[in-house]
């Protein structure tokens, strides 16, 4: 049963959550409190917010998240590859080269259509 | 049970440790920074100012809480949280030492042996990126939305030619076994022959690039520009909400580091390191700390060398020579997988 | 075990209702990200490991992240989210709904087994097992993955060309 090799892991992470919490609540007990209105204000280098910041942004992130999900799962079909290789030999590297192949057009395809520029 | 008692105690030392490798990390990145200036540095705070990062520690916990008006509560205080936890998680899986044995009993010195152990990294690594996300986005201002935008996309970004050569590293373990392994515990104990350690450190410099970039490192510290960001994604934290995501970079380059040093420089492995004795722990953990402190060394003496890039030539770096030489070089270790392994 | 086990349904369930339930964005995808990662706990749990793994760097390191670029790109706050929703995409919803509920109910109308250590899978979740299965059984499946991905790749870029700004020359 390996899956209780992870149980330590569970742990850590319980472990390290409450400390997280428990740092960020520790000022708001031991500080002190005077607020006012200007500490509240956003930064701006000490102009005076005009806009709300939440505002439209260039579609160029957007482009990277994408094309970083398809060769993320790309990478993910490399792992259990990457293991098994010894068995699979020769015929191995034929499939993965057929699978890198095709998506390698993609690549280039996105590399002429400029989804790497960045202005 | 003794397991679950084992982990906590294991976990809890774990953070201990991280948390005193943070604060002397940044004692000693001052001293060295100072250095390259010819500068003294923190030398005020206790003998050759040994005790500033206690004092640093100290002042951010009496600061004074302010959370601004315009932010989003909730996500604005727990962005830090969900910053520091997977620096602090990702650990676990790096063996530090040899095993201990006393007895019939051994100690392991790991939280947990699993078996997609390198895919866990990969995995801690990509939620790592949500503390910055929404830190920025949940404070309102413009600097730190940018920031965090910047940010989102310079880490993904930089997981793709870390996954490759991952799988790479991955890949050559197929050699001298019967099949590859995806755990850092038995890639240590696996012995190498002399070509591929040669073969392995070829990669280390792309390696080290994908890490300074995940950790948000000089040259690759857009989020936080000073000069057009004026801080990014933090620029509305302060007193420890600040702290835990400078504690959260801090952790995650000594994490890479040990990455590092496991993967291409044989982790705790040198000589009188030998597993099974009562000294083999204590020489094999010091092995393993002088090189973690020396790849530290090199981050830090790459911030002090390496002026900052453009953010259109970081992510064109990236997709445009990072990724293709990545796979260049999983094909190429795959063909010697095959061929000559 | 079982505990776990109900804890971890109940937090994928609050997960799911907060993504529904949420009036920003954010929050949604943020409760997305809970439903996400407690399942990937539940995939360890039944030992597939490795796709425990892959649902946090795919789902919630990746899909969660475009989710949250794409709210940015729109602009954090839309008051406009909720109104102008046509009547057949209100229609679509609700069928698609339905079929998804009869697919659910003919699944657990077969006994189901326990895990995949309880259904003879060599060594669980092994890597190496899913490696061998995945590239000497199914080796049209993966390779026509690629051909998923690669239009994906391109109607990425087709849908991000017609918002993007023409070229300055």
């Amino acid at each position: 049963m390996t899956s209780a090799d992870y149980l330590p892991i569970l742990i850590l992470i319980l472990i390290a959550a409450p400390f997280a919490g428990i740092a960020i609540l520790l000022p708001s007990v031991l500080g002190p409190k005077n607020p006012n209105r200007m500490k509240q204000e956003a930064i701006e280098s000490g102009m005076i917010p005009f806009a709300d910041a939440r505002r439209r942004f260039p579609v160029q992130y957007y482009m990277v998240a994408v094309l970083f999900i398809i060769f993320d799962i790309e990478v993910i079909f490399l792992f259990p590859w990457a293991v098994s290789l010894n068995q699979l030999k020769i015929f191995g590297l034929i499939e993965m080269g057929v699978f890198l192949g095709i998506l390698l057009i993609g690549y280039l395809y996105v590399w002429k259509k400029g989804a790497f520029e960045w202005e | 049970m003794s397991i679950v008692l084992l982990s906590i105690l294991k976990s809890l030392a774990l953070i201990i440790l991280l948390l005193t490798g943070f604060a002397y990390l940044t004692y000693y990145e001052r001293k060295l920074l100072a250095r390259f200036h010819v500068r003294r540095g923190p030398n005020r705070a206790g003998p050759f100012g040994l005790l500033q990062p206690i004092a640093d520690a100290v002042k951010a916990i009496f600061k004074e809480e302010i959370v601004p008006g315009h932010v989003d509560k909730l996500i604005y205080i727990v962005a830090p949280a969900l910053s520091l936890i997977p620096a602090l998680v990702i650990f676990a899986v790096i063996p530090i030492a040899p095993d201990l044995r006393l007895g019939g009993f051994t100690l392991q010195f790991h939280v947990a042996d699993i078996n997609v152990g390198l895919l866990y990294l990969a995995a801690i690594a990509s939620v790592a990126t949500y503390g910055i996300i929404l830190g920025g986005w949940s404070s309102n201002n413009n600097y730190a939305l940018l920031g965090s935008l910047r940010t989102a996309a310079q880490m993904i970004s930089y997981e793709l030619p870390f996954g490759l050569l991952l799988a790479a590293i991955i890949l050559t373990t197929n050699i001298g076994r019967e099949a590859g392994t995806l755990s850092l515990i038995e890639i240590l104990n696996q012995p190498r022959p002399w070509w591929l350690w040669l073969w392995l450190w070829l990669a280390f410099p792309m390696f080290f690039i994908t890490m300074l970039a995940e950790s948000n490192r000089s040259p690759f510290d857009l989020p936080e520009t000073e000069n057009e960001l004026i801080a990014g994604f933090q620029v509305e934290y302060g007193g420890i909400k600040f702290a835990l995501f400078f504690m959260a970079e801090y952790i995650s380059m000594i994490t890479g580091s040990a990455i590092m040093a496991t993967l291409f420089f044989g982790g705790w492995r040198g000589p009188f390191a030998d597993p099974g004795t009562w000294y083999g722990p204590i020489v094999g953990f010091g092995w393993f700390f002088l090189k973690v402190v020396a790849l530290l060394f090199v981050y830090i003496w790459v911030r002090a060398s390496v002026p900052r890039i453009r953010y259109d030539q970081l992510l064109q770096f990236c997709w445009k020579v990072l990724t293709p030489l990545s796979i260049g070089y999983l094909v190429l270790t795959a063909l010697i997988v095959v061929f000559v392994g | 075990m079982p505990l776990l086990f109900a804890a971890l349904a109940l937090i994928a369930l609050v997960g799911a209702a907060g993504v529904l339930l949420s009036r920003n964005p954010v929050y949604s995808a943020l409760s997305l990200l809970l439903n996400f990662v407690a399942f990937a706990v539940m995939y360890v749990m039944l030992s597939a490991q490795f796709l425990g793994v892959v649902q946090i760097i795919v789902y919630a390191g990746a899909i969660v992240v475009l989710f949250l670029f794409v709210v940015m790109l729109i602009g954090g706050n839309l008051p406009a989210l909720g109104r102008g929703r046509r009547a057949y995409v209100r229609a679509a919803g609700v069928i698609l709904a339905a079929l998804f509920l009869l697919a659910l109910l003919f699944g657990l109308a077969r006994p189901l087994p326990n895990g995949l250590a309880a259904v003879g899978a060599p060594d669980g979740g092994s890597v190496q097992a899913l490696g061998l299965a995945l590239y000497v059984d199914h080796i049209v499946p993966f390779e026509l993955a690629s051909i998923l991905l690669l239009t994906a790749m391109l109607g990425g870029i087709v849908l991000a060309r017609r918002y993007q700004a023409p070229p300055k020359d």
